[in-house]
Formats: C-alpha cells, sequence, structure tokens
C-alpha cells in the first residue's frame, strides 16, 4: 500500500475550498483487533457546496463525519492523513483552537433529536451557551438572537419555545432546535449526520426543505451524510458513496444516480423500489448478495469485489480512485476500463438460482388469482390505552390509538398499512393479532370472532396467524440458539414430536429463508441484521401459517438487505400463498409489495385503494401529502418536482381533533370538516376515501 | 407544579395515615391481654375489677374507636407512657433524637462530600488511578461490617495511636452546652463556646466516618455509574461539537442528569442512617435514638416501640417526600 497518496486534484467547484481532507485514516483499536472504519478518505467541500455521503451502515461515512471536528473517543483514533479546514490543519490543532473551531467555524447535526439535546435543561440555555462559549454574543443578546433563530428554523411561537425543555417538543421540532444551536455561529460549514432518519416523510420534507434554505441564504456549505439516496438526491450537488472505509465513486448526484460507475452505488440505486417507475414483472428488486466485509480482515483486493456481479479477474487487486470523466471518479476496474454498468447485473439473486417455476405472473394476473373471500375482516376496531396518571389527584387521559378502523384482507393478498409514527398502524397490527386486547370492534379471522376471545380460544389460531416483528435484534432471544428458537412453536403446537423430526424441520426452514441449514447450533449475535430478519420469518414460517403480520419488517436494515428480504418475502408469498399484512412508513416499498394499500393518520383510516390507484390518484389530501413528501433518487426529477409541502405536525391522539382528524393540516377544510368525521365511502372500484372533499385538492 | 406539589403531599398525608392504622393495628394484633398481665392474680379473677381497668383505659370500646382514640393522640403529639421510664415517649424521643441526628447527618453530609465528587473522578478519569482508589474505598466501605470497623477504629485511633477522643458526644469531665437544638456542635456555637465545639466535633469523627463507610461506597458506586452513562449520550457529543469547555460539559451538562439517581439514593440512605444506627450507638456509646429503641425493645416498652415505629415510619415518608420535589426540581419531565 502506498504510504502517501497524491493530494486530492484541485476540486474543480470551488477554487478555495472550505474543507479538504486527504488520505484521512481512523481507527479503533479494539481488543479484537483494528477496525479500519475509516481507511484513507479524500475529499473537499467548496465553499456553499452541498456534498452528500452515502453507504450502508458500517461503511464508514458517519466517523468520517465525526472525524472532522475530531469528536471521536477512545478508541478511536484518527492515525493519518490531514484535514484543513480554510487552510488550517485540524488535526495539528490545540484542544483550545479545536474548541474554538467547533460550533463556530464547523457545525455539526446529529441523527437522533431525541437524544440530542439535554433532557434537564431550558432550549435556551442550550441554544445561547454555544454562542456565549465563542464570545459572539453577550448572554442578552445571544437569547434575543436565540429566539429568532428558532423563528427561522420554523418553530411558530419561538418566545414560548426557548423558555421550554427538550421534551415538550416532538422530535421534527427538536431537530429544528438542533439546527438553531448549530447555526447560532453561522458556521462555514454544517455537517448533519442522517438528520431526518429518525423522522417521519413529512416532517423530513420539511427539514430538508430548511436545510436548503439555510445553504441558499446563509451560503452555509452542507456535508450531508445517508443512506438514503433520495434524500441525498434533493439536498446534495456532489455525492461521494462510500463503501468498508473507502470512497468508491464520487461525482455530481445526478449523474451518479442516473449512471453509477461503481457497482456498489449501482446496487445502491437499483435496490430501492421507486416511486416514479412501474415495478417490473415478478417485483424482483436487485439485490446484490452478502454482506459487507467483516472491518476487521480487509480483503486485499477490491473491497466489493466477492459482492460484485460485475466482477472480473482483475478484481484481485486493489483499484485506485480515478478520474472516469469530468469531475468523477471511480474505484473499479470495470468502469475505469470503460465499461458501462447500464445492462441488468448477469447475477442471478438467490431466489431466482433455485429450480422453481418461473415468476411471470403480472399483477393482473395474480389479483385474479386471489380468492375472493376475507381470510380477515376487521370492523370498527377500537383501541385507547391510559396513560401513566400525571398526580395522584389527575384523571386519566387516554391515548386513542385506533380509533374505529375497517380492515378487509383477501385470501393471498398484500395489504400495505401505512401512517407517520403514533398513527396507530403497529397498534392496529397487536390487535389483530390479539397482542392487545380491543376496547371495541370485530376482528373476523376465517370467520372466527376473536376480538373478545379468550386465549385458550385464540392459541389453536396462533398457528396460522404470525407475526414478524421490526428490530431482528430485540425481537430474538439471545440466549436462545437458533435452532431452539425454531423448534419451540414446533413443538408448542405439536408439529414435531421427535427431536429426528424438528431437526429436519428446521434444517427445511432455514433453507426456506436462505441461509444455512447448518446453522441452527449458532446464537442470534453471530447473525447479522438481514440474516437476524431471516430467523424471524423462519420462525414465523414454522407453524406454517397462512397469513403473516409484518410490522415494518425491513426499516431498521440497509437498503440492499431490505430488497433481499423483500424479494424473499414475494418469494414466500408465492410459494406458499401467504397473506400479508404489510407495515410499514415507506411508501415506496409498500407500493412495491402491496396489492392494496390502507393509509392510516391518527387511528383512523384516511383512504383505502388498489395500490396502482393510490399511487396514480389518491383522493385524500393527507395521501397526496405522503407521496408528495417521499423523495426519490434522482436528482432531475428531483429538482424538477412541485413540491407539496405539508406544515405542522400530527396533532396529539390524546385529544384528537373533532371531525375529520386531518382537517387541522388540511388546506381544503372547511367548517363541515370540523363537525362531522367524514365516513369512508367508495369513489370507484375498491377505492375508498374519507374526506369531504375528495380528489378536489 | 403547585399541582405536583399538592398531588405529593396529599400522597404523603395518607401514608402516614395508613402507617398509623398498620402500627395501631400490630400493637393490637400481640397476643397476651394487657390488663390480666397488669393486675395480680386475685384481682384478674374478679370480674368487675378487670371490667373496670378495661373501661379506664378505654380497651372495652370497639377496635375502630380506640383506633381514633390512638389517632387522637397521635395528632395532639401524645404517644403515650413508656413503661420503661415512665415518662412521655414523645419527651424521650425529643430527648433521644438530636445525638442520632447530629451524628447521621455528619454521616451523610461525609458521604455525599467525598462520594459524589470521588464517583465524577473515577467516571471521568475511568480506569486511571482515581478509579481504582475509589473503587477500593467503596468495596472496603460497603462489605465491612460496621461492629468490626467500630472496633477497629477505637481500637486503632483511640486505644493506639490515641489521636482520636473515646466514645460518648463529650469528654466524660465535659459538660454539654445549653440547649437550643440538642445538637451540639449548633448549641456550642450559639453559645460561643469553642472548646465545647471543638471537642464535640472530635468525637464525632470516628462514629461518622463509621456509619458512612457503606454509604459512601454506594454512593461512590452509583455517581460513577450515573455519569459513565450520561458521559455517552448523544447530548455529551453535541455539547463538544459546540466547542464547550470539558469543565462545563461536565458541570453544566451532565452532572445534572447523573444527579437525579443519586437523590434517590442519598435520600433512602440518610432515611437508613437516621433510623439504622443502632450498631455504632452502642459501640461508641452514643446517646441517641438508636441505643433507646434497643433498650425498648429488649423491656418490650410497647408505648415506646410504637413511638418510635411511628417516628422511623414519618422520617422515611418526609423524606421520600423530599426526594419526590427534588426530583421536579432536577427533571423538568417530572412535573409537568
Amino acid at each position: 500500500m502506498p504510504d502517501m497518496r497524491a493530494p486530492a486534484p484541485p476540486s474543480t467547484i470551488a477554487a478555495t475550498p472550505v474543507l479538504a481532507v486527504s488520505d484521512l485514516r481512523t481507527q479503533f483499536f479494539t481488543d479484537s483487533g483494528v477496525v479500519r472504519a475509516v481507511d484513507g478518505v479524500s475529499f473537499t467541500v467548496g465553499s456553499g457546496e452541498t456534498l452528500g455521503i452515502v453507504g450502508e451502515s458500517g461503511s464508514g461515512k458517519s466517523v468520517t463525519a465525526q472525524s472532522l471536528m475530531r469528536l471521536l473517543e477512545e478508541p478511536a483514533r484518527i492515525v493519518s492523513g490531514s484535514i484543513l479546514f480554510q487552510g488550517r490543519d485540524v488535526l495539528a490543532m490545540s484542544h483550545a483552537e479545536l474548541r474554538k473551531l467547533r460550533g463556530a467555524g464547523m457545525a455539526m447535526v446529529f441523527q437522533d433529536p431525541m437524544t440530542s439535546l439535554n433532557p434537564v435543561l431550558r432550549i435556551a440555555r442550550q441554544v445561547v451557551e454555544t454562542m456565549v462559549a465563542h464570545g459572539s454574543f453577550g448572554e442578552k443578546e445571544a437569547t434575543e438572537r436565540g429566539v429568532k433563530l428558532l423563528g427561522r428554523m420554523g418553530i411558530t411561537t419561538p418566545k414560548r419555545a426557548i423558555n421550554s425543555y427538550p421534551h415538550q417538543f416532538s422530535g421534527g421540532m427538536r431537530q429544528r432546535v438542533a439546527l438553531a444551536m448549530g447555526m447560532s455561529n453561522e458556521p462555514a460549514l454544517l455537517i448533519a449526520d442522517e438528520p431526518t432518519t429518525a423522522l417521519d416523510v413529512t416532517i423530513q420534507a420539511q427539514i430538508l426543505e430548511l436545510l436548503r434554505e439555510l445553504n441558499r441564504d446563509f451560503g452555509t456549505a452542507i456535508v450531508l451524510i445517508s443512506h438514503d439516496l433520495g434524500v441525498i438526491a434533493g439536498l446534495c450537488s456532489r455525492v461521494l458513496v462510500m463503501y468498508a472505509g473507502e470512497i468508491v465513486e464520487e461525482g455530481p448526484a445526478e449523474a451518479i444516480l442516473s449512471h453509477p460507475k461503481h457497482p456498489y452505488s449501482w446496487a445502491l440505486v437499483n435496490a430501492v423500489p421507486r416511486l416514479d417507475r412501474e415495478p417490473v414483472a415478478g417485483k424482483k428488486l436487485t439485490a446484490i448478495e452478502g454482506a459487507p466485509p467483516d472491518p476487521l480482515s480487509v480483503t486485499r483486493g477490491c473491497r466489493f469485489a466477492p459482492r460484485c456481479p460485475f466482477r472480473i479477474e482483475r478484481c484481485a487487486e486493489h483499484p485506485e480512485l480515478l478520474e472516469i470523466g469530468i469531475a468523477r471518479k471511480s474505484r473499479c476496474w470495470v468502469t475505469q476500463a470503460g465499461v458501462g454498468l447500464d445492462t441488468p447485473a448477469p447475477a442471478p439473486s438467490p431466489l431466482r438460482d433455485r429450480a422453481k417455476p418461473p415468476q411471470t405472473l403480472s399483477r393482473e394476473q395474480r389479483d385474479q388469482e386471489i380468492d375472493p373471500s376475507p381470510l380477515l375482516e376487521v370492523k370498527g376496531l377500537v383501541k385507547h390505552f391510559a396513560l401513566p396518571k400525571r398526580g395522584f389527584l389527575e384523571p386519566y387521559r387516554h391515548v386513542h390509538a385506533v380509533d374505529g378502523v375497517d380492515l378487509t384482507v383477501k385470501r393471498g393478498e398484500t395489504v400495505g398499512l401505512v401512517g407517520e409514527s403514533g398513527c396507530g398502524k403497529s397498534t392496529l397490527a397487536r390487535l389483530i393479532l390479539r397482542i392487545h386486547r380491543p376496547d371495541a370492534g370485530s376482528i373476523l379471522f376465517e370467520g372466527n370472532e376473536i376480538a373478545q376471545a379468550a386465549p385458550a380460544a385464540i392459541r389453536p389460531l396462533r398457528r396460522r396467524l404470525q407475526m414478524v416483528f421490526q428490530d431482528p435484534y430485540a425481537s430474538l432471544n439471545s440466549r436462545m440458539t437458533v435452532a431452539q428458537i425454531l423448534e419451540e412453536p414446533l413443538r408448542f403446537h405439536g408439529l414435531a414430536t421427535t427431536s429426528t423430526e424438528c431437526r429436519e424441520r428446521i434444517a427445511e426452514l432455514l433453507e426456506t429463508v436462505r441461509l444455512d441449514p447448518k446453522s441452527g447450533a449458532r446464537y442470534p449475535h453471530e447473525f447479522s441484521g438481514g440474516q437476524r430478519q431471516r430467523i424471524s420469518i423462519a420462525r414465523a414460517l414454522a407453524v406454517k401459517p397462512n397469513f403473516i403480520v409484518a410490522d415494518e419488517p425491513i426499516s431498521a436494515l440497509d437498503v440492499n438487505i431490505q430488497a433481499q428480504i423483500l424479494n424473499l418475502l414475494l418469494g414466500l408469498q408465492e410459494e406458499l400463498g401467504l397473506t400479508y399484512l404489510f407495515i410499514a412508513h415507506d411508501l415506496s416499498v409498500v407500493r412495491h409489495i402491496s396489492d392494496r394499500v390502507v393509509v392510516l393518520y391518527l387511528g383512523k383510516v384516511a383512504e383505502v385503494a388498489p395500490a396502482k390507484d393510490l399511487f396514480a390518484a389518491p383522493l385524500h389530501p393527507y395521501t397526496r401529502y405522503l407521496i408528495s413528501a417521499l423523495p426519490i433518487p434522482d436528482a432531475s426529477i428531483e429538482r424538477r418536482r412541485e413540491r407539496l409541502r405539508l406544515a405542522g405536525e400530527p396533532p396529539s391522539a390524546v385529544d384528537p381533533p373533532s371531525g375529520c382528524r386531518f382537517r387541522t393540516r388540511c388546506p381544503l377544510a372547511e367548517r363541515i370538516c370540523a363537525e362531522i368525521p367524514p365516513p369512508l365511502i367508495e369513489h370507484g372500484q375498491g377505492h375508498f376515501a374519507a374526506c369531504h372533499f375528495p380528489g378536489k385538492f | 407544579m403547585p399541582r405536583y406539589i399538592a398531588s405529593r403531599l396529599a400522597v404523603t398525608a395518607v401514608m402516614a395515615l395508613l402507617a398509623t392504622l398498620v402500627i395501631f393495628l400490630i400493637a393490637n394484633m400481640v397476643p397476651g391481654d394487657p390488663i390480666l398481665a397488669q393486675l395480680g392474680d386475685v384481682a384478674a379473677s374478679n370480674k368487675a375489677f378487670v371490667a373496670e381497668w378495661r373501661a379506664k383505659w378505654g380497651l372495652d370500646l370497639p377496635l375502630w374507636e380506640r383506633y381514633l382514640v390512638f389517632l387522637k393522640g397521635v395528632l395532639h403529639g401524645d404517644l403515650g407512657i413508656s413503661i420503661a421510664s415512665q415518662r412521655p415517649v414523645l419527651e424521650d424521643i425529643a430527648q433521644y433524637a438530636p445525638a442520632t441526628i447530629e451524628l447521621a447527618t455528619v454521616g451523610f453530609l461525609l458521604s455525599l462530600l467525598i462520594g459524589v465528587p470521588l464517583g465524577m473522578l473515577a467516571a471521568i478519569k475511568r480506569d486511571s488511578w482515581v478509579d481504582h482508589l475509589a473503587r477500593a474505598v467503596s468495596l472496603i466501605g460497603v462489605s465491612s461490617p460496621t461492629f468490626w470497623l467500630a472496633f477497629i477504629m477505637l481500637a486503632l485511633f483511640y486505644g493506639g495511636l490515641q489521636i482520636a477522643p473515646g466514645p460518648g458526644r463529650l469528654d466524660p469531665i465535659a459538660f454539654s452546652p445549653p440547649t437550643v437544638t440538642g445538637l451540639f456542635l449548633i448549641d456550642s456555637l450559639l453559645a460561643g463556646d469553642v472548646a465545647t465545639f471543638r471537642d464535640a466535633a472530635t468525637h464525632l469523627v470516628l462514629p461518622s466516618v463509621v456509619l458512612a463507610a457503606a454509604t459512601l461506597g454506594l454512593i461512590t458506586r452509583t455517581t460513577r455509574a450515573s455519569m459513565l452513562d450520561n458521559l455517552h449520550q448523544d447530548y455529551v457529543r453535541v455539547a463538544r461539537a459546540k466547542g464547550l469547555r470539558e469543565r462545563r460539559i461536565v458541570n453544566g451538562h451532565v452532572l445534572p442528569n447523573a444527579l437525579i439517581p443519586i437523590v434517590t439514593l442519598g435520600g433512602l440512605a440518610y432515611a437508613n442512617l437516621l433510623t439504622g444506627a443502632v450498631m455504632t450507638e452502642t459501640v461508641f456509646s452514643w446517646p441517641g435514638l438508636g441505643r433507646y429503641t434497643f433498650r425498648s425493645a429488649e423491656a418490650l416498652d410497647f408505648p415506646a416501640i410504637m413511638g418510635i415505629t411511628l417516628v422511623v415510619a414519618l422520617t422515611y415518608l418526609v423524606i421520600n417526600l423530599v426526594i419526590d420535589l427534588s426530583y421536579a426540581l432536577l427533571d423538568p419531565r417530572v412535573a409537568r
């Protein structure tokens, strides 16, 4: 390996970069060895430029961001390289110099707004201290400026807000406060590390808009770190793609998203279902196999080669990041030789690999195959949760989590359930599975009324009614081996009685979810997130159910793993004739996998329609906003797109608005909306909407 | 906030009432007839006489009425007459309490003033010699039995090195300062008597160190754990990214969060010290509530036992109330 790479060639964007990073290496000195989290990264950020860094978890993008301000703690160390901020070497700075830089010239906004504000200090103190610490303002001026900043960040009552505590705000509002803190000294560079990942799409759209404005109005350069290509596409002019601690591709956002020149970028771009494109027949997404390399042992050749569908012989050698076009660089022997990646990969997805009948059913054909008799019929389902009392003398208050929901799921179909956090989608799932007992309403599963049935009466039905949970780390018992996890339901439901039977069935299940049948003796922590989710699915399949409720099964996973799991779910549906209720907040995923989609808002159904009708012609204004808020990973579309921005935040489910729940944020709202709750009415073939002015928006 | 305070006060009042009920019931559930126990054989066989005595002591009334009588007494500060000392129980308690309060408070302050900074340092300089020292101190403190530690301290510093005074609150030949609060440290200062103050203070050193040892260990460990928890929170990284000084980050951001569990622990530890100093008081001949409790229990002095039980219960209730109220001050999420 060369000791020092030639310094990065001057950026084509700006002659005097705000930030010039060259050959940065950050390593974690762990007990089990040295992890090269950032391994020779060089890039520049021009004044006022917006640079996106994209990659999956573990790619080194966040460590890069934190290295820029030297925020990492032991066992992480920056072992070599240089970081020049406005010409000054950050790595050579004393602690005092570094302190003067942080929060003044260079500021940072972090991912989780719920934890990044100090819970016991007033907002005022947290906003003001940044300004006071750098001596730019006195206490009093800083407070006045703080109020102005909060107002600028879109907080409606900044004077009151500044005297509040963080817990009085929602996640989106807290991220606005964090941005106010970051912008308070008008930094030349703002680093935003996944600033919208923890937020709902409509709030994400608001925050991204705000970032765009800050970049435009203050000329602040922004480094945006995200795993979401759509987010990057809407904000950044230039993109770095990171993989296994290295930059594998660099170039203008538009070019990379439309014509990626590294197979990893290619895989990222193609792994996500897109709202602006019809799903291909069979609905299979392009998923590359495997997982990122073990950070402890770096391969000698190209780090992506083991997963690469375009692999050639030369890939055993480590490629350099080289210019392959105007302002474009790629670390790939294939594209450096001038070969394009535009043809679909020859790589077989593991699903297609197996000898199975061709899966060429179109959506229409599948629609006809669906048995019209409903598997599940939910009517008027209600669940209110009592909040802990505020005090001994206070009355109970209730969260109206699910407030009169009707839902039908036919045999063999996939119903998608979407809505923002707090809309009641997870509660609805738990009610259907009778993890919670509903307060009112009926649940007919295969003709059995289970809404109020005793646990003993439901137990036999659980065989046919299974759930896959969101977090594959929390939903598997870490003290049980995979075999034990899978054996439990088999034994309990008497599906396998002898050990030999169990062993055979477990091997079969593991094979069904494309895991090594011999991995039963291992514990969950030995698997990656995607593999664990496969184990979760295997556990659900163990009892041969016909209905699976999947509660955000892919939202904790990287895009490529998401595509693998989605493909697996689709394949299993065809193989086993499963019926899915698929809960997600990601509309493009829901559209991709679902036959019909249900949109929930604050405990009520806003709209129900066949997937393509819903996205082609939404009737409820809320649905339109949701679709519009979702970023599309195509920079040219994303820039041209006419944006609808839903203002405000969902009201509290403790005290929901009268009449139509959406009326407080709806541009169409009239008196009738406050007085009469709109009923869910059929407006077209299977297209229902609960709105007094359907399609008028 | 006012609603929160009102609500906490209401809870405390209800709990106090329940405490009196439990204490009353336990005393009345004890097998044995106090009248028969007091009267001689002849008098006890005279039915009319026994009935007269029952009426005299109110024992002919139904249980609930007797409870009301007891409650009325408690509310008027009448805890009955001690059998052993033949004085009102409240007077006895008032006489012995200051010694215990003085000892427990000094011990508590000692463990707080050493434990919190030590725990903070141990967390900030994790795995350094300070951390190891803190671990050793707390381990010794928590694991040494009180009576053992007490004897060792006396043997070493009083018997051996002769740099500490012996048992008792003052030198045997010294006079107590004029009683105002009953706390010698304060009374001697009020009287302007520096010599007595010094005497009282030196006598406090050994017993308060012994009493504080276990509490000190707990507070050190809890502070360290709580600080470590908070030092790795996102808001600390945010504070660093703002360019704040490390000292300000620790004192302004981490400490207010880290203190929250320490308030609970500290409050309960103080209540423990106030009510559980029997061993230390016995070894150091400290004329406090612990020894009074011990003597009353030995003598089966029921009025005194009930009185002390009530005082202990109220101590815990009041300290719990203080903990709850300081929570509201420290953590804005508590009282909305």
